[in-house]
Order: C-alpha cells, then sequence, then structure tokens
C-alpha cells in the first residue's frame, strides 16, 4: 500500500473513533431521555433522531454543504465564532459523521434503557441512590450491551460512510479523504488491484473487531445465571 | 345492465389502446443515451426536439463517462454514448462494444474558472495568483477530462505546486460545480455548459440563445483553449442499438443544424 493510502487508513480510524466518542457523549443522555420521557411529543423526537435514516447520504451531504456553506445558518454561526467553515475540514467531516451515524448509537441505547424496568430504578432510589448514582451504578451498567452495540454500529457505520464525506469533504489528502473515498477514487481510476487491498484489508479488520466486540459482549457467566 | 355497458366499453377502450401504442411502435421507437454530465442540460433540450420531429422517444440518463465505461462492459441497456471524452468510446470500439463507423466528435467542452460571486473572478484569471480564495475546486483529474484541463491550465500557469493545498476535488465536475455554486470553494474550474444551464431558460421552447458574454449568476474567466489539451467529446452507437433504427436516426439528427445550434449556444465548439 502506497503512504497515501495508509493515511486514509489512519484519518478514517481517527475521525471514526472520535465520532463515535462525541456521538456516545449526545447519544447516551438523549438515549435516556427518550426511554423515560412519558411526553406526548416522544414520537416526534424519536422520529427527528431516525430522519439521517431516510436522506439518500449524499442529498445529507448536499444540505450539510449548502447549511455548513457561508450562506447558510451553520456557517454563518461557524464564521462569526471565529472558527471558519466547516466543509473541506476534518472538523466538518466529525460533524457530519455525528448527524449521519446519530441513529445508529441512540436507537440501541434507547432500547437497553427501555428494558431497565421501572421497579429496579425504583428499589435503587429507596435505597437513598440519588438520581445520577442510579443512572451511572444501576442503569448504565444493566444497558452494557446495548452500549457495546451502539459503540459498535456507530464505528461501523462511519467507516462505511461514504457519499456525506464525498459532498463535504472535496477528496483532500491528509485531511479529507477517507478510506471508503480513496477505495473509489482507485476504483473510478480503474486500479483495481489497489482497490482490492484497500477493500480486503477493511473488510477483514471489520470482521475481526466485530468478533471481537461480540465476543467480548456475551453476558458473563451466563450457565450460572440462567433460569432454571 | 348498466354496470356491465361499463365494464365491455372499459374493455374496448383498453383494447383500442393497446392496438393504439402497438401501431405507435411500428412507426417510432425509444432510444436509451447514456450522457455525460456535463452535456445533460442540451441533450434533454436536443432530445425534445428530435421527438418532436420524428416521434421517436428517448430516454437519457446522465452521468460519469468513467462509470458508463463500465456499466457498457457489464451490458447496460444504452442504445449510445455521449461521452465527455474521446477515450472512452475509442476504447468501447476497440473491445467491440460498439460501432466503429459511428463515433463523431459532437462537441468541444469549453472551461472557465468561475465564482459563485459577481466579480470576483476578472478576465484574465488573475484572482488564480492571488490569496484572496481558500478553496479551487476541481474534478478529479485522475478520471474527468474537465479535471484534467484544470490541471493542465495550472501547470501552464506555473500555479500548480503553488495551489496544490487550495485544492478541493469533485468526484466528478457535477459535484465541482456545486462546491462553488453553494459557495463552499470560492473558485472553481467547470464546464461553461454548466453555468449557462444555470442561468434564465430560454423563453422559448426553441429560443436558442447565443452564449453570453458574462454569467447569470456570479463571475467567470473563459480559459483560453491555449492553455489545455482540447477537451474532444465524442459520441458512439453501442452494440446494443446497432439494429435500433430510432438510435441511428439520433445520432443523424446530433449532426443537424438545429442541434448544432443547441450545442453552440451552451457555449461548445465544434
Amino acid at each position: 500500500m502506497t503512504a497515501a493510502d495508509w493515511s486514509a487508513v489512519r484519518l478514517t480510524a481517527e475521525l471514526a473513533s472520535l465520532t463515535t466518542l462525541v456521538l456516545l457523549i449526545v447519544g447516551t443522555p438523549l438515549a435516556w431521555r427518550l426511554a423515560r420521557t412519558r411526553s406526548r411529543f416522544k414520537p416526534l423526537w424519536a422520529a427527528l433522531v431516525a430522519m439521517p435514516l431516510v436522506l439518500p447520504p449524499t442529498v445529507l451531504g448536499f444540505y450539510l454543504l449548502l447549511l455548513m456553506g457561508p450562506q447558510g445558518p451553520v456557517g454563518q454561526l461557524t464564521q462569526t465564532l471565529g472558527l471558519g467553515r466547516l466543509p473541506f475540514s476534518f472538523a466538518g467531516l466529525v460533524v457530519a459523521s455525528v448527524i449521519y451515524s446519530l441513529p445508529f448509537v441512540v436507537q440501541p441505547l434507547q432500547q437497553a434503557f427501555e428494558a431497565i424496568p421501572e421497579r429496579t430504578l425504583e428499589a435503587a432510589a429507596t435505597l437513598r441512590a440519588a438520581p445520577l448514582d442510579r443512572f451511572f451504578s444501576v442503569a448504565l451498567p444493566l444497558a452494557r450491551p446495548g452500549l457495546v452495540t451502539a459503540a459498535v454500529l456507530g464505528f461501523a457505520h462511519t467507516v462505511g460512510e461514504f457519499g456525506v464525506v464525498l459532498m463535504i469533504g472535496g477528496n483532500i489528502p491528509d485531511r479529507t479523504r477517507v478510506l471508503s473515498v480513496a477505495l473509489y477514487d482507485h476504483v473510478e481510476a480503474m486500479e483495481f488491484a489497489a482497490a482490492h487491498r484497500l477493500a480486503a484489508g477493511m473488510v477483514v479488520f471489520a470482521l475481526l473487531v466485530l468478533v471481537a466486540l461480540y465476543a467480548l459482549n456475551r453476558p458473563r457467566h451466563a450457565g450460572r445465571e440462567a433460569p432454571r | 345492465m348498466l354496470d356491465f355497458s361499463k365494464k365491455a366499453s372499459v374493455r374496448t377502450l383498453a383494447m383500442l389502446c393497446l392496438a393504439g401504442s402497438c401501431a405507435a411502435a411500428a412507426r417510432a421507437g425509444d432510444v436509451h443515451v447514456a450522457v455525460a454530465a456535463n452535456f445533460a442540460a442540451p441533450m434533454a433540450r436536443i432530445a425534445e426536439a428530435f421527438t418532436a420531429a420524428t416521434g421517436h422517444a428517448v430516454k437519457l440518463s446522465s452521468g460519469a463517462t468513467g462509470k458508463f465505461y463500465a456499466q457498457i462492459v457489464a451490458g447496460a441497456p444504452f442504445d449510445m454514448l455521449l461521452a465527455a471524452d474521446d477515450t472512452t468510446p475509442g476504447r468501447l470500439v476497440a473491445e467491440g462494444h460498439a460501432v466503429g463507423s459511428s463515433r463523431f466528435t459532437y462537441a468541444t467542452g469549453r472551461l472557465v474558472l468561475w465564482s459563485a460571486t459577481p466579480g470576483f473572478v476578472d478576465e484574465q484569471g488573475a484572482v488564480l495568483a492571488s490569496d484572496r480564495f481558500a478553496h479551487l475546486a476541481i474534478a478529479n483529474p485522475k478520471v474527468a477530462p474537465y479535471g484534467r484541463a484544470a490541471m493542465e491550465v495550472l501547470r501552464a500557469l506555473g500555479l500548480a505546486d503553488a495551489l496544490a493545498p487550495k485544492l478541493v476535488t469533485g468526484e466528478s465536475i457535477a459535484q465541482a460545480f456545486q462546491f462553488v455554486a453553494t459557495g463552499n470553494a470560492e473558485l472553481g474550474f467547470v464546464a461553461l455548459s454548466q453555468v449557462i444551464a444555470a442561468g434564465p431558460a430560454p423563453k422559448a421552447p426553441d429560443g436558442v440563445t447565443p452564449v453570453p458574454d458574462r454569467p447569470a449568476v456570479g463571475s467567470w474567466w473563459r480559459v483560453p483553449e491555449s492553455l489545455h489539451a482540447p477537451i474532444v467529446q465524442d459520441a458512439v452507437l453501442l452494440k446494443v442499438g446497432e439494429h435500433n433504427p430510432a438510435a441511428a436516426a439520433l445520432l443523424a439528427y446530433l449532426k443537424s443544424a438545429p442541434a448544432l445550434k443547441v450545442i453552440r449556444a451552451f457555449g461548445y465548439g465544434p
């Protein structure tokens, strides 16, 4: 593999890790709220979280280009704050990836939180656990499988992301040319050997990571805790 | 009784329609055209006039020439290809996917340096040497003829190395255009036809306006053709369409005066 391809690999790993981290920080409280709310508007919020699934990625990317552009509201905000503009930058890719992968992180978390019986949390409350304590020492450990699934899906979805980064990245080496774009470049230029190398590497890596994570995610002491 | 007669008349109507469409199919055919993205707008206009003149229906699929190549080799049902270059049609002929005798140059592409901001680009393109912009959009020079021409221009001007950090690359000339149209890139090398197509549509359906002096949106520098190799765009009849009379008719129509008028109006050279 060439240095340029390695750079794309590194960039993709950085993008997917950072995106997953941001998504877990943003998505966990969001999923908790969604799981516990009794608001009439819950269906609306849940639907809004699912919206990035509806638009084709390149179309989503095009609208992000408009929103983050010099005339777009987000672009004007970032410029006023002195942050410059997001398209064609690594930060822009992170923001776009967070939006694009949001449902893949929030939905497994939400389901995991919803599966925790209200009584368990009430029991914790009678033992004088404060709300934050209940969340960190009861809810979060119980939702661990959901948490792992959310992180895996968020990471994998960002690695495989193509349409959005193609639209707002501008294919800049070392800055926005991620693995999927580099791979597409090789295919378009009919450099099939280079494309096969990247694709094979991607598939093998993903398989290893997923197998490892799903192995770790099996319930511990399953035999002993199984109902008789 | 009433119900029955209604049903019968619907059935008669349906049969008449079927017979009618069969008769129409005998007279007029379908032609399915793969057209390079930069020529999509003029081709839509030409297809409309062609259908009005001959009764043949035209189905247009626009996209990147390189992708069409892969699809045609894989057996895509296109009757003809209007490519963005001359090498792809040549290759299809050499590999037996196209009819060699049908190949001809239907247009020569014109490159412009365009900005969506009025007055930003001067008439000599001197803005390229300034530091007034952060991003210059081009089509991917590895695969897109307009991108290759853009890099030739930058090399001819001696700016290729200096501007390398500012380049943002679209997968096609259409994406390069979007980068500039949305203002995310202040400048970009795009096809003259795209900027003309982005302007107001002519009032009469056949009203073909000459190439304007200035773009309807923003500002441009029409890059002298001496700065890059010509962007020769070839058309070719594909094996699928070899015995399709509608395809032959459309290929001939592309060389007719009304078609040439549209091609010139979108800024293409002969």
